[in-house]
């Protein structure tokens, strides 16, 4: 510390400075979006608004269907993805040797996971709508979004399990236990919360997603609740963008209010998952 | 353990289930490529290439010149990574080599935040917001112009720009920094001559890993880019509206009549798609994948 005032500690901190102003250039918009729809959208927030049918062309009700539809489908992509996510984790960690096949499957999850959301909306409307005649449906729109949430999933719960210890392994096999044994008793329960965050994250990217549902299921305005799996619905995502794109003289209220729900859901789960995550990596004693 | 005789029986079927779960992953992008291809290959029949690599796109005169669109996509991917590289790359040098642990507990969720917004709800925000504030600035006539989109991308990009280059960041060795330290460098010497420089590998795979995320966007690029499916020549183009091929999809496969030309020609347009984010996340996913083998990566 002998010349801290020369040229190169002046230097360093124009650099530390450019450094904080990037930082704040890539936080403070994000404060601001958040803001702005809180702002503006409370307001609309009412129990009539969560809770009725849209009425005069969806200028005033409310935005229950819409809600319910989500809900609907962020559940029946659980239903789908889940088997199939925490399946394939559980192959890729516990059971798959280093082989070109296991590489070959890598690969296949990095690319679903790059494929654009509106080809995944492409390929649903070709097999699930067209070619299983599922029709535009709750069905064929889970299944669509499982498919786009599986590589989520895949990885977040390939890492949990890979997280747990060896010798947890070791010692169950130790006693006795068979490998399957082991994954069961021993190392599911402990890469539990990972894999339930790895879902959680997974499951409120699909509710979001506009792309994938709008071929499948998404219903423009529909006043009723679906009643079965082939039923089409409303769905926040979309009719946030029905109304502020498609609807002339839509109220600036309404559209903040429906934007204010979407975010409020996924930010919420969001929360829901960084909290398991940290509550658990604080308990575990490994 | 307590029913020892079943185990047999249960560990095959255990196994068999949960490798069909992991080759299924394997199954469904050949299943999505096949019904691509089934769906778009009767484009390029059905359409003279001419008119299929043309500069016009106006389906209700059989125009589906695809140039517009694509040059739309990559105007407004590179523009975006443009603006999305030198935030990201400060934002991840800050985070993991300057920041006190105080700064790196808000920016980290912050950051997560920004990874869970819905697309939709950032192209709400771009239209009501964002794009009178571009006419304003910029005097455009309208708002709705490729840069718009393009800016809504970058922050599209950032968290997973961000993200990967922490891990580049992180995989340098202690002793680099150690050894420039020692030498009398400073802190930003160190950071800007050797820190950055030897994660330049994994920086381009974040970039790349970028790129495929804001090719591929599409509701918020639909709803503040204007759609008008012009090519982008001129300089003031990026002030100008602009049409990806993402938005066109989007926008136009509600009213197609199936199996028309129109509709084969959106499912060619999903080909270029997937064939385009393929390549460019198998090259992100190759560099990765030897940087873990040569344990570089955590």
């Amino acid at each position: 510390m002998i010349s801290v005032n020369s040229r190169r500690y002046v230097v360093q901190r124009i650099g530390f400075g450019v450094l904080i102003l990037a930082a704040l250039l890539v936080v403070l918009p994000i404060l601001f979006v958040v803001g702005a729809i809180v702002v503006e959208g409370i307001g609309a927030i009412n129990w009539e608004f969560l809770t009725a049918i849209p009425r005069d062309g969806m200028k005033a009700g409310g935005i229950f269907p819409a809600i319910v539809g989500t809900l609907l489908l962020t559940v029946g992509t659980a239903l789908a993805a889940i088997p199939f996510g925490v399946g394939g984790a559980i192959y890729l960690s516990e059971y798959a040797r280093d082989t070109w096949l296991t590489r070959a499957i890598r690969l296949a999850i990095v690319n679903l996971a790059g494929i654009p959301s509106v080809v995944y909306g492409l390929f649903g409307l070709g097999l699930f709508v067209l070619f299983l005649q599922f029709g535009t449906s709750i069905l064929a729109g889970s299944l669509t979004l499982a498919i786009m949430t599986l590589p989520i999933i895949i990885s977040t719960s390939e890492e949990a399990l890979r997280a747990v210890p060896t010798e947890f392994r070791t010692v169950s096999a130790s006693l006795g236990g068979t490998r399957w044994q082991g994954i069961r008793n021993v190392v599911l329960p402990q890469a539990l919360p990972g894999i339930i965050t790895g879902v959680i994250l997974g499951l409120l990217r699909a509710g979001g997603e506009t792309a994938p549902i709008l071929f499948t299921v998404a219903a423009f305005y529909l006043p009723r609740l679906p009643q079965s799996p082939f039923d089409q619905t409303m769905a926040l995502p979309y009719h946030l963008y029905v109304i502020s794109t498609q609807v002339p003289g839509m109220p600036i209220q309404v559209q903040y209010g429906t934007a204010l729900v979407l975010l409020a859901l996924v930010l919420s789960l969001n929360v829901v998952a960084t909290v398991i995550r940290s509550y658990f990596r604080r308990k575990r004693q490994w | 353990m307590r029913k020892g005789s079943m185990s047999g029986w249960g560990e095959f079927v255990v196994e068999t289930l949960v490798r069909v779960a992991g080759f299924s992953a394997i199954g469904f992008v050949l299943l999505i490529f096949l019904f691509l291809l089934r769906e778009g290959v009767p484009a390029f029949f059905e359409v003279v290439p001419g008119n299929l690599f043309g500069t016009r796109w106006y389906p209700t005169f059989d125009l589906f010149g695809t140039l517009p669109l694509v040059l739309g996509s990559l105007l407004i991917t590179i523009t975006a990574i443009v603006i999305a590289l030198p935030l990201g790359v400060a934002t991840a040098v800050f985070v993991r080599e300057v920041a006190p642990n105080w700064a790196r507990e808000i920016l980290k969720p912050m950051i997560e935040v920004l990874a869970g917004i819905p697309s939709v709800v950032l192209g709400f925000f771009g239209m009501t917001l964002v794009a009178p504030f571009v006419r304003q600035v910029f005097g455009a006539p309208t708002g709705l112009t490729a840069f718009t989109g393009a800016l809504i991308l970058a922050y599209m990009a950032l968290p997973t720009l961000i993200s990967v280059a922490e891990d580049a960041l992180d995989a340098v060795p202690r002793s680099y920094r150690d050894a420039a330290l020692a030498m009398g460098a400073t802190q930003w010497q160190t950071i800007w001559r050797v820190v950055v420089p030897a994660a330049r590998s994994g920086i381009v795979t974040a970039v790349l890993l970028g790129m495929g995320r804001a090719i591929g966007e599409t509701m918020a690029v639909m709803m503040v880019t204007g759609n008008a499916a012009r090519m982008p020549l001129t300089l003031d183009s990026l002030f100008r509206p602009i049409r990806t091929m993402t938005a066109t999809i989007a926008a136009e496969m509600g009213e197609v009549a199936q199996g028309s030309t129109h509709y084969h020609a959106l499912f060619g347009i999903g080909i270029i798609l997937f064939v385009l984010t393929f390549v460019i996340n198998l090259t992100a996913a190759s560099a990765l994948f030897q940087k873990r083998r040569r344990g570089g990566l955590r």
